[in-house]
């Protein structure tokens, strides 16, 4: 046995050793990924009956039947998913933004930055899991604006501004009121952009300060130094980001149809339906992944 | 007094000299810290708010809440909320077992990434790029697309048909116990553990291999190199996703709510809170239902009650959090 190992070249241990180290890794993603997602794809396209005497469950191949069911019988799943996805597409560019903006700010040296960063990190660890659906139905906070906007009885500049921008015409009134929604939830999204604060931060702080100073004494303001240097140094990052951001927002508990799915698997236990419905989300989300990182990857800057 | 004369008379000359260029810039910049200042903290504001607002929230008398002329401050200061919330939420025991699974999660999950993230940066293997691309599958395939089968089997838990055999005809039901999810976890599986394999490796490939050749050379074992060398390195990437697992498995409800239906968790407490809130309002027989203000105070109270310990955590452990995660120069 010693002998045949000693026979083994160096590439060949290193493999067996590296397979090692990741075993446990295949043994998970093959027993607890792989074969529940093939066994998930065949309940879609059939009909699940449990029979707990058995000992176990059936399923009866009904070709595209359950998809059917989600897409047009089910009254509720269409409508959700639309509006999910066009709220993820609307709050991706408002994301990234957001968290850029705030990267470049913290990234300057001010007192007390420790702090502030530790401030705009804490969503990460505070609003997370059975948090983020809690805050979301906070009735009570909403009541208690209104009342204090009763009894204060004055209208603020942006209620005015509102009034006047979004009255407009029709197209730009649109675009606008698609700003004023964004800054009515800037909350939502400053709690949800921690770990693209980070991952901007630390893009940015790999930016070699020689770079900027060659800039500037060439001459460069900077403004330009922001878009000649710091975009394109920080490019690639965006790409990571809008897959972070995408896979968090459909992660996320507050997701209102994973909230459906679940109901209809735990609550009404439609296993076959909730999981055609978990496909079709998935289809979803992977498309608009691959779309938006097939546009953004041709124009990104890559750098080693 | 000449002094500062002295001084501005200087900067005058000096300004003087640049054409006016000097005063002008510091304005500008005395200008800029100022916005960026205010700025800066109406942000911080923004985030710090809402938590503010509980703490308030959670010391306010039930009238409190309905008087329009009490907004932040409580005029009764009280502790019933805590106490009773408290009771609602069995919140010692539910602390308890929920810092106990949370510890047990958090350990098998890093120490499964662990092994794999160094597997990953350190060693070559055929079928390294397509495994590490299953790694980032994983990452990106929801667990809800999963859970369905997933929850199945553990149902009717039957591998290979081994339990059949034994038992006779008869699967297990493991839903009940933590078994599955300690499973899920030793596999790589848990709750976000792509990401912690993908954070250590990244770790791990950024380590001198120099030290590790050294070890080698020395006559040092493959694996003895990994907990004897490499392991002491990685310690601040391996608090980091420690602390995250630790928290993120806190405050999690989705694996919760499958796989530890038997255990008083925080986070099934507090998710919980308001209905078994109209419960005990109902069982005095004050009223059908707790007014909508008062569930929300109290709701506020129990998420506050939930969020002390990670916050207590987050003080004191705030830089192996973050500084960890941003040296860990993530990069596609």
């Amino acid at each position: 046995m010693a002998r045949k190992k000693s026979k083994m070249t160096l590439a060949a241990k290193n493999a067996v050793a590296g397979y090692l180290f990741i075993l446990p890794f295949i043994i998970g993603f093959i027993m607890f990924l792989v074969i529940p997602l093939f066994q998930s794809l065949r309940m879609s396209v059939s009909e699940v009956t449990i029979n707990p005497l058995a000992g176990g469950f059936t399923m009866d191949f009904v070709k595209f039947a359950n998809f059917n069911e989600a897409l047009n019988i089910d009254p509720q799943f269409k409508v959700l998913l639309i509006e999910n996805l066009r709220t993820m597409i609307l709050d991706l560019p408002a994301t990234l933004i957001f968290s850029f903006f705030v990267a470049l700010l913290l990234n300057q040296s001010f007192k007390g930055r420790g702090f502030v960063r530790a401030i705009f990190f804490m969503p990460v660890i505070l609003s997370s899991g059975v948090i983020v659906g809690l805050e979301f139905n906070n009735a009570l906070l909403k009541d208690m604006k209104d009342v204090i906007a009763d009894t204060s009885n004055a209208s603020s500049i942006t209620t005015v501004l509102q009034d006047m921008l979004v009255a407009e015409s029709s197209q730009a009134g649109d675009m606008f009121q698609y700003v004023f929604d964004l800054i009515d939830s800037v909350y939502d999204i400053a709690i949800r952009s921690g770990i693209q604060i980070i991952i901007f931060l630390s893009g940015l702080q790999t930016i070699s300060v020689s770079m900027f100073e060659a800039a500037k004494i060439e001459g460069c303001t900077a403004w330009e130094c922001f878009w000649k240097i710091t975009l394109p140094m920080v490019s690639s990052l965006i790409l990571v980001n809008i897959i972070y951001t995408i896979i968090d927002f459909f992660c996320r508990s507050d997701n209102e149809v994973m909230e459906y799915i679940s109901q209809t698997m735990i609550g009404s236990l439609q296993y076959d339906l909730s999981a055609a419905m978990a496909w079709i989300y998935f289809v979803c989300c992977m498309a608009i992944i691959g779309i938006i990182s097939l546009i953004i990857s041709k124009k990104v800057y890559y750098y080693e | 007094m000449s002094k500062k004369n002295g001084k501005w008379q200087a900067f005058m000359e000096r300004n003087r000299k640049s054409g006016g260029y000097l005063l002008r810039k510091k304005i500008f910049n005395f200008v800029y810290v100022i916005c960026r200042a205010i700025l800066i903290f109406g942000l911080c504001f923004l985030i710090v708010q809402p938590l503010l607002n509980k703490i308030s929230l959670s010391f306010m008398e039930e009238k409190d809440l309905y008087d329009s002329t009490i907004v932040n401050i409580p005029r009764n200061f009280t502790t019933v909320g805590y106490k009773l919330t408290s009771q609602l939420m069995h919140y010692w025991k539910a602390l308890g077992t929920t810092t106990y699974i949370s510890l047990l999660v958090s350990v098998f999950q890093v120490a499964a990434a662990t092994l794999v993230g160094y597997g990953f940066a350190r060693y070559k293997f055929p079928l390294r790029n397509f495994w590490f691309f299953m790694v980032i599958l994983v990452i990106i395939v929801p667990p809800q697309t999963i859970m369905a089968p997933l929850y199945l089997n553990f149902t009717y838990f039957n591998p290979l048909g081994i339990i059949k055999l034994v038992t006779g005809g008869k699967t297990l039901n493991l839903t009940n116990t933590m078994l599955p999810y300690m499973l899920l976890c030793l596999g790589c599986m848990g709750l976000k553990s792509g990401l912690y394999i993908y954070l250590i490796r990244q770790f791990f490939r950024n380590v001198p291999k120099d030290i590790e050749e050294a070890a080698y050379v020395d006559g040092c074992g493959k694996f003895k190199t990994f907990y004897r060398i490499m392991l002491p390195d990685a310690k601040p990437i391996i608090t980091s996703c420690f602390l995250f697992a630790f928290v993120w498995q806190w405050t999690d409800k989705f694996y919760s709510r499958m796989f530890l239906r038997g255990y008083t968790l925080l986070s099934t407490e507090l998710n919980g809170l308001s209905a078994s809130l109209d419960d005990f309002v109902k069982g005095a027989g004050i009223a059908e239902k707790a007014s909508q203000a008062y569930s929300g105070a109290i709701v506020a109270t129990g998420t506050l009650m939930t969020i002390i310990p990670l916050l207590i955590i987050y003080v004191f452990a705030q830089k192996g959090f973050v500084e960890s995660l941003s040296q860990s120069g993530i990069k596609m």
